[in-house]
């Protein structure tokens, strides 16, 4: 199982974060800060695992990491997973961002947080790991963009013809015609 | 103007403030702006609001307040609210917040909502948060989705009912027959998925792993289609098809085939093609062989398979990528078991060059120990002896009491037990235990027609180095017991080289005035000595005259039994022979502990075994030392009286 997702730059600024185990806000900060403490002291060239802190679940856990320029992607994963595997799906995911936002960067991730973590949603579900073919991922995400942005020109139409209504300039109307009362006599015909 | 340039706008405000206070307050307001906004009954802003929200919260700052906010735009009829309130949902309720109640009616609405995207986020929320009670009322949901639906909705419901198997165990024989219908699936999503559920559901439940035994077969045919197939654009990895899926499945295979014959017969031929035929060069394929050889390893497989398993292994070590380098020695992954089958080569050697960390190190050699056996020892002894010179020095106690213990199990013959032995002495004398004297003594005197070529190569270690304690101690007492053997020059095995009195003596007291000798070591040189007077004719005076000198020597040990063999030579001369005769042996074991709580709370024992054949009288004197509260101690005490002859 992947206990967490943690995305940091550099300096360890958060980029995001996502956990599929509970753990309370000020917890979830203090792995963090720990995760980045660990893997930001590895030189370049030891191997990619290397065991959890002391925070996540005891023992059984370990950290698989990638460091990509100014972002480091780690995946805290337990020992159900197979570790050369998961590096495989860091890298997919991370090209995975890069065909959805083309040539992704750290900016990317920072304004658009919400659809990395949409598109993390079709890899990784409940800390198990769901699709790893790069296309399918890219594919569901798009539709899934489409909706929303078609849902948006739908929905918004009616909001907008009422603000448009507000702010016509229309002349004053009448609003009670008194005409009075009308008697009219129904004149009796004969039957045919 | 969009609303969701409000969001980034944020970003970019919080983001160009140039303290941590700055932006602290930057947030603050922005909370409180946001909180309003929630307050207000309609606004159309309230997904972006919430997506602030979650920015802030990853930042650190408390979000509570937007729990509620969650359960409203999960209710939303529209796609973009319901898809950020699942998200916040996810990342802020947890089943203990009674806000996670109220999203239960929505997500079994939307578990049936016409558009699968819908249908997907309801089932991500429920695999990432559902309680206990949230999934009993939708298992039948979900288990109606694994039947019967397009195959992304089903690859979903498959990991969502893990999750609700690992809350409500007992709920695993309701996703039982749609797990196994599964399997006949094309796609590798579903497939995978598919996989994962008949896993969890195996590991849970004893019957289950029974049950799914039968399709060990399709597993294996699947297996099959996936390693044969050319190349797959859709689902290569390195020139590996579905990497991901083939582990999966050899660990499901894995479960299956332990303990199990005919399931582990079923996957032998398919276990051996996937080691044959998979390229190792790259991280994808390397994962895939990792597993195969676990597999292989740990159920009843053939033992032509386990060889090529633990080649394949080896093949590890020397691949370029550090990451395959080092996987079979992480310290996380599923350990090896015990009894690993024969490796045609050693690769110990290798390991102090490619592995600098020491519990890496630790692990490899455990791993190697493991290796050995009957067949290889010759070949391993060497490496192990290899690898011993070159380890680092935290490791050589390790190392040395590994090699023992496989020596003793499986030594070829007796001379070169004693080889062995004597070669760690020499290389890491200092960290070997201390019942490794009397264990190696008693060794030699058991091996009774090598006692000539044994004193010779000890007389010769000896001569060489003083300063590895033990193996002085030993060189000591076989020169004290078979010095005749030493002086009479020939032997069999060895090269001979005449060696006088005068040499014998020489080395004897080189050891007793070094500096480097302990006092238990001078101890045993001077007992030797004595012995000598038995055994060499002409210098007895030389060493009357080194017995002496003892007799007022420092060391009270030394001291007491240098008065005592004083003694001997003039009040009991015609004793003497008596007193150093060779049929009493004495065996030393391992102590039940190293540490021994005050206030009598518990007892330390160490056996000796004394074997008195020739039932002559005996008194032993036992020096104990120890050390208590910081400072060293020594206590002597003697046993007068043995049981007498009629006991044995």
């Amino acid at each position: 199982m992947i206990k967490a997702i943690l995305i940091f730059n550099n300096h360890g600024k958060p980029r995001l974060i996502r956990f599929y185990q509970y753990f309370a806000e000020d917890l979830q900060q203090q792995i963090i800060r720990e995760t980045f403490h660990l893997v930001s002291k590895r030189d370049d060239n030891v191997c990619n695992f290397l065991e959890g802190g002391s925070l996540i679940g005891g023992s059984d856990y370990k950290l698989i990491y990638r460091h990509y320029a100014t972002l480091y992607f780690v995946f805290c994963v337990d020992s159900s997973e197979s570790e050369l595997g998961i590096l495989d799906l860091i890298q997919v995911f991370v090209e995975t961002l890069d065909k959805c936002f083309e040539n992704v960067c750290e900016l990317d991730l920072i304004f658009h947080m919400d659809k990395v973590h949409y598109i993390l949603q079709e890899v990784v579900m409940g800390g198990m790991v769901l699709e790893t073919n790069m296309n399918e991922i890219v594919a569901q995400v798009e539709l899934q963009n489409r909706m929303e942005k078609s849902e948006g020109g739908l929905s918004a139409a009616p909001a907008r013809a009422v603000s448009a209504v507000k702010n016509m300039n229309l002349p004053e109307i009448p609003r009670n015609i008194n005409i009075g009362d009308i008697n009219i006599k129904v004149p009796s015909l004969s039957p045919f | 103007m969009s609303p969701s340039v409000r969001l980034q706008e944020m970003i970019r405000v919080i983001r160009s403030a140039r303290t941590q206070g700055e932006e602290r307050g930057v947030i603050q307001r922005e909370c409180a702006a946001i909180r309003a906004q929630f307050r207000q009954a309609d606004n159309g802003g309230r997904s972006h609001n919430l997506a602030k929200l979650l920015y802030v919260h990853m930042l650190g700052y408390p979000a509570h307040f937007g729990q509620m906010e969650c359960v409203r735009l999960i209710a939303s009829p529209r796609y973009s609210e319901k898809r950020v309130g699942y998200l916040g949902a996810m990342m802020l309720l947890d089943e203990k917040q009674d806000a996670s109640l109220l999203i239960t009616n929505s997500i079994k609405n939307d578990l049936s909502h016409s558009s699968q995207y819908v249908q997907s986020l309801a089932l991500c929320t429920l695999a990432c948060m559902g309680s206990a009670e949230m999934c009993r009322d939708l298992a039948p949901e979900i288990d109606r989705l694994l039947r019967a639906s397009n195959s992304y909705i089903k690859k979903k419901a498959a990991l969502c009912a893990v999750h609700i198997v690992r809350k409500v165990p007992e709920l695993g024989e309701l996703f039982t027959p749609a797990a196994r219908s599964l399997l006949s699936e094309k796609n590798h999503g579903v497939l995978h998925g598919a996989v994962v559920l008949i896993t969890e559901l195996c590991e849970r439940n004893p019957e289950t792993l029974e049950q799914f035994r039968k399709t060990v077969p399709d597993l294996v045919q699947i297996m099959k289609g996936l390693v044969t197939t050319g190349y797959s654009p859709e689902h290569n990895v390195a020139g590996i098809s579905d990497p991901f899926l083939q582990v999966r499945i050899l660990r499901l295979l894995r479960i299956l085939g332990r303990n199990n014959d005919a399931a582990s017969d079923a996957m032998n031929d398919l276990l051996a093609q996937v080691a044959t035929n998979t390229d190792s060069s790259k991280t994808a394929g390397s994962a895939v062989l990792y597993e195969t050889v676990l597999t292989v390893m740990d159920i009843k497989s053939e033992s032509g398979l386990r060889v090529l398993a633990v080649n394949i292994l080896g093949r590890f070590l020397l691949n370029n990528d550090r990451n395959i380098r080092l996987e079979p020695f992480s310290p996380y992954s599923a350990s090896l078991p015990p009894s690993l089958p024969p490796s045609p080569h050693g690769f110990l050697f290798l390991f102090p060059l490619l592995i600098s960390s020491s519990p890496l190190l630790s692990r490899a050699l455990e791993l190697s120990l493991a290796l050995v056996s009957a067949v290889n020892i010759r070949s391993m002894m060497k490496e192990l002896l290899l690898f011993l010179s070159s380890c680092p020095p935290e490791l050589k106690a390790q190392a040395a009491c590994g090699i023992f213990n496989a020596a003793e199990r499986y030594a070829p013959s007796q001379r070169w037990h004693i080889d062995t032995i004597l070669h760690v002495l020499t290389t890491a004398g200092g960290d070997v235990r201390d019942e490794t004297v009397p264990n190696l003594i008693q060794l030699i005197t058991t091996a009774s027609d090598l006692h000539c070529y044994t004193v010779h190569k000890l007389y010769r270690a000896l001569i060489t180095d003083i300063s590895q304690q033990s193996l002085v101690q030993v060189a000591c007492w076989c020169i004290g017991e078979y010095g005749d053997l030493l002086l009479r020059g020939e032997c069999d095995e060895i090269e001979p080289v005449q060696v006088s009195e005068d040499d014998v003596l020489d080395a004897l007291e080189t050891v007793l005035q070094s500096h480097m000798s302990s006092p238990a070591t001078r101890g045993f040189a001077l007992t030797a000595t004595m012995k000598l007077s038995t055994r060499i004719t002409d210098n007895v005076d030389r060493i009357r005259s080194i017995v002496s000198i003892y007799g007022s020597c420092i060391d009270v040990e030394l001291q007491q039994r240098a008065v005592e063999y004083n003694a001997l030579f003039k009040k009991y001369d015609h004793m003497r022979y008596a007193t150093s005769c060779t049929s009493v042996q004495l065996h030393m074991k391992a102590p039940s502990g190293d540490f021994l709580p005050a206030r009598g709370t518990a007892t330390l024992t160490q056996t000796v075994l004394l074997n008195n054949p020739n039932k002559v009288m005996l008194k032993m004197r036992i020096r104990m030392s120890y050390t208590s509260q910081g400072s060293a101690f020594q206590d002597t005490m003697q046993i007068d009286s043995f049981p007498g002859p009629a006991c044995h």
